[in-house]
C-alpha cells in the first residue's frame, strides 16, 4: 500500500501554491528583484538565505546590464559593423544569463528543492517576477 | 487604451494537478503531427513571423514595402546614372562611399523591421491571479477589476505604473501598449509606420543608426546629383535640358533630405536626453501639470545618456520565439480568453508560457539526487 502511494508522489508531487517576488522598480528600469521575503515561505526556509539568493541574482543582472568601457567598445564595434556582429557574436547579456541560469539551477539542487521549492529563472517569466513554487510537503513525519 | 471587458481571473480554476486520470497528453504538434510547436506559432501579439521564428514583423507593415523601394529606387538610379559621370569628372571614391552608406542604410533597416523591439510577454494566469489577489487584500467578495495604477518611486520621484488588462500585468516604467501590435513594448518609442515595426528598447539603436545613416546618404546623393546636373549644364546645354534627365532622383532626394534630416536631429536629442518620442509627446517630463518634474532616468549628462542609449549591452528577447512548446501545454490565446491547460499525469506545473517539467521526490533520501530535477529548458537562450 505505501509502496503504491509513494509511486503515485513520485509521479504527481502536489504544486501546493506560488510565490512571486515582483520586480524593484526603485533604482529605474534596470532589472533588479526585491528582496523582501514572502510569508509564505516562512514556514520553509530561513529569509537570510532568501535575501541572499535575490541579492545574488540583483548582482548579477547588475552586471548583465552594466554601463561600463567594455560594453561601449561593444557597442562602438557593433555600431561600426552595423549591428551585424550580433548576429555571429554572443552578446554579453547573453553570457550573463547563462551564468544566472547556471546559478539558479545550483540553488535549486543544495538550497530549495531538499525544502520542496523550486525556483524558475525569471527569464522564462520575461523577466517580470521570480516565480517560486511550493511544493506540498509529503515528508512523513515532518511534523508540520 | 482599449476599452475591453476585464474578465477576473478564478484562482480555484487554475490548475493544481493532483489525481486526475491518466489521460491522453495535449500535444503541441504541428500538421504534420510530428514536429513540436515553436512558441511564436502561438504568440498572442498581431505579429508575423518569418524563417521559423527568427525574423518577427508587426502584421500591418504599414508602408514598409514602400520605404524599400524608394531606398532602392533612389540608390539604383544613383549608381547607373550619376556614378559612371562623376567617377570620370571627379573621383572613383564617390561609388565607394555610396556604396558603404547605401548597406548600411539596408542593414540598419532590415534589423529595426525584423528584431523584437522589447516586446514583453504577457503575464502567465497564475501571476494575474496573484497580483488581482494582492490587489483584493480585503477579501472583498464582489467583484472588481484592480485598480489602473501603482505607485514607484524612481529617483526620488513618484512614477506611476499603469496596469494593462490586456497583458494582466503592471507595466514596467517606460513600457507603454502599442494597439497596432498588440503588445506591451519596453522603453517604448513609437510604432512606425515605415519600417513596418515598434520601436522599443531592443531596435532602438537599430533605428537611430538607420535614419542618421540615411540623412547621409540622401544628403550625399543629393550632393552628387547636384554636382552632376552643375557640371552637366557647365558643359554647354544648360540646365534645363541636364535638369530632365535625372527628375525623379533630384525630387526624392530633395524631400526626403529636409524630413530625414529634421527627424536625426529631433532623435538625436532624445538620446541626449533620454528620453523615449511617446513621452516626449505626452510631455511627461515637461512639467506640463505644474509640478517640478525631471526626467528620472536621465543621466544628466549628454555623453552618458548616449551611452546608455545606445551602448548599453543588447538586451535579450523575452519572447522566446523559437522556443518549443512542451508538449502538455495549450496555445496561450488573447488575453481575455484564458485556456485552461489540461491536467495531466506527467505534468507538474501546468504553467503556460512555463517550460518546468519538475518531477521531486520528497519521499526519497538525499542520495537520489538524480532523479529530483529533472527539467527540460527551450533549446537555445533567445536571440
Amino acid at each position: 500500500m505505501a509502496e503504491t502511494h509513494s509511486l503515485q508522489d513520485l509521479q504527481q508531487p502536489a504544486v501546493s501554491s506560488k510565490v512571486f517576488v515582483q520586480r524593484d522598480y526603485s533604482s529605474g528600469t534596470i532589472c533588479k528583484f526585491q528582496t523582501k521575503f514572502p510569508s509564505e515561505l516562512e514556514s520553509r526556509m530561513d529569509k537570510q538565505q532568501f535575501e541572499e539568493t535575490m541579492q545574488s541574482l540583483n548582482n548579477l543582472y547588475a552586471e548583465a546590464e552594466k554601463l561600463g568601457g567594455k560594453s561601449y567598445l561593444e557597442g562602438c564595434l557593433a555600431c561600426l559593423t552595423a549591428y551585424t556582429i550580433f548576429l555571429c557574436m554572443e552578446t554579453h547579456y547573453e553570457k550573463v544569463l547563462k551564468k544566472i541560469a547556471k546559478y539558479i539551477k545550483d540553488q535549486n539542487e543544495k538550497i530549495y528543492a531538499p525544502r520542496g521549492l523550486l525556483l524558475t529563472d525569471p527569464i522564462e517569466r520575461g523577466l517580470r517576477v521570480v516565480e517560486i513554487t511550493i511544493f506540498e510537503d509529503r515528508s512523513i513525519g515532518s511534523g508540520r | 487604451m482599449k476599452s475591453r471587458e476585464y474578465q477576473q481571473i478564478d484562482p480555484k480554476a487554475l490548475p493544481t494537478p493532483t489525481q486526475s486520470p491518466p489521460s491522453h497528453q495535449h500535444q503541441a504538434v504541428g500538421d504534420d503531427g510530428r514536429t513540436p510547436r515553436r512558441k511564436w506559432e502561438v504568440f498572442p501579439g498581431k505579429n508575423r513571423f518569418f524563417c521559423d521564428g527568427r525574423i518577427m514583423m508587426a502584421r500591418q507593415s504599414g508602408v514598409f514595402p514602400l520605404t524599400l523601394g524608394l531606398i532602392l529606387v533612389t540608390s539604383g538610379l544613383f549608381f547607373i546614372f550619376d556614378c559612371p559621370f562623376l567617377v570620370k569628372h571627379l573621383t572613383s571614391c564617390i561609388p565607394a562611399i555610396g556604396g558603404v552608406l547605401f548597406v548600411f542604410v539596408l542593414i540598419t533597416l532590415l534589423q529595426t523591421s525584423f528584431t523584437d523591439p522589447g516586446i514583453l510577454p504577457r503575464a502567465t494566469p497564475e501571476e494575474a491571479a496573484d497580483i488581482e489577489r494582492q490587489i483584493d487584500d480585503t477579501g472583498n467578495a464582489s467583484y472588481r477589476p484592480p485598480p489602473r495604477t501603482k505607485e514607484v518611486l524612481i529617483n526620488q520621484q513618484v512614477i506611476k505604473l499603469k496596469y494593462c488588462f490586456t497583458c494582466k500585468m503592471f507595466r514596467p516604467p517606460r513600457t507603454s501598449h502599442c494597439s497596432l501590435c498588440d503588445n506591451c513594448v519596453e522603453r517604448f518609442d513609437h510604432h512606425c509606420p515605415w519600417v513596418g515595426n515598434c520601436v522599443g528598447k531592443r531596435n532602438y539603436r537599430f533605428f537611430y543608426t538607420f535614419i542618421v545613416s540615411l540623412s547621409f546618404l540622401t544628403a550625399f546623393i543629393f550632393g552628387c546629383v547636384t554636382t552632376h546636373l552643375a557640371l552637366r549644364a557647365k558643359g554647354g546645354k544648360g540646365l534645363m535640358f541636364a535638369l530632365q534627365e535625372s527628375p525623379v532622383e533630384l525630387a526624392i532626394c530633395f524631400f526626403s533630405v529636409w524630413s530625414i534630416l529634421g527627424l536625426s536631429g529631433f532623435h538625436t536629442y532624445l538620446v541626449a536626453s533620454n528620453l523615449t518620442t511617446n513621452e516626449d509627446i505626452k510631455g511627461s517630463w515637461s512639467g506640463k501639470s505644474g509640478e517640478a518634474v525631471t526626467n528620472p532616468y536621465s543621466h544628466k549628462n549628454i555623453f552618458i545618456n548616449c551611452c546608455s542609449v545606445l551602448c548599453v549591452p543588447m538586451p535579450p528577447s523575452l519572447i522566446d520565439r523559437r522556443g518549443f512548446l512542451p508538449a502538455d501545454e495549450p496555445a496561450q490565446t488573447s488575453g481575455v480568453d484564458l485556456e485552461l491547460p489540461n491536467p495531466s499525469t506527467k505534468s507538474d506545473i501546468n504553467v503556460v508560457g512555463g517550460s518546468s517539467h519538475l518531477v521531486l521526490d520528497l519521499q526519497k533520501s538525499s542520495a537520489d539526487f538524480s532523479l529530483f530535477l529533472n527539467q527540460t529548458k527551450p533549446a537555445a537562450l533567445p536571440a
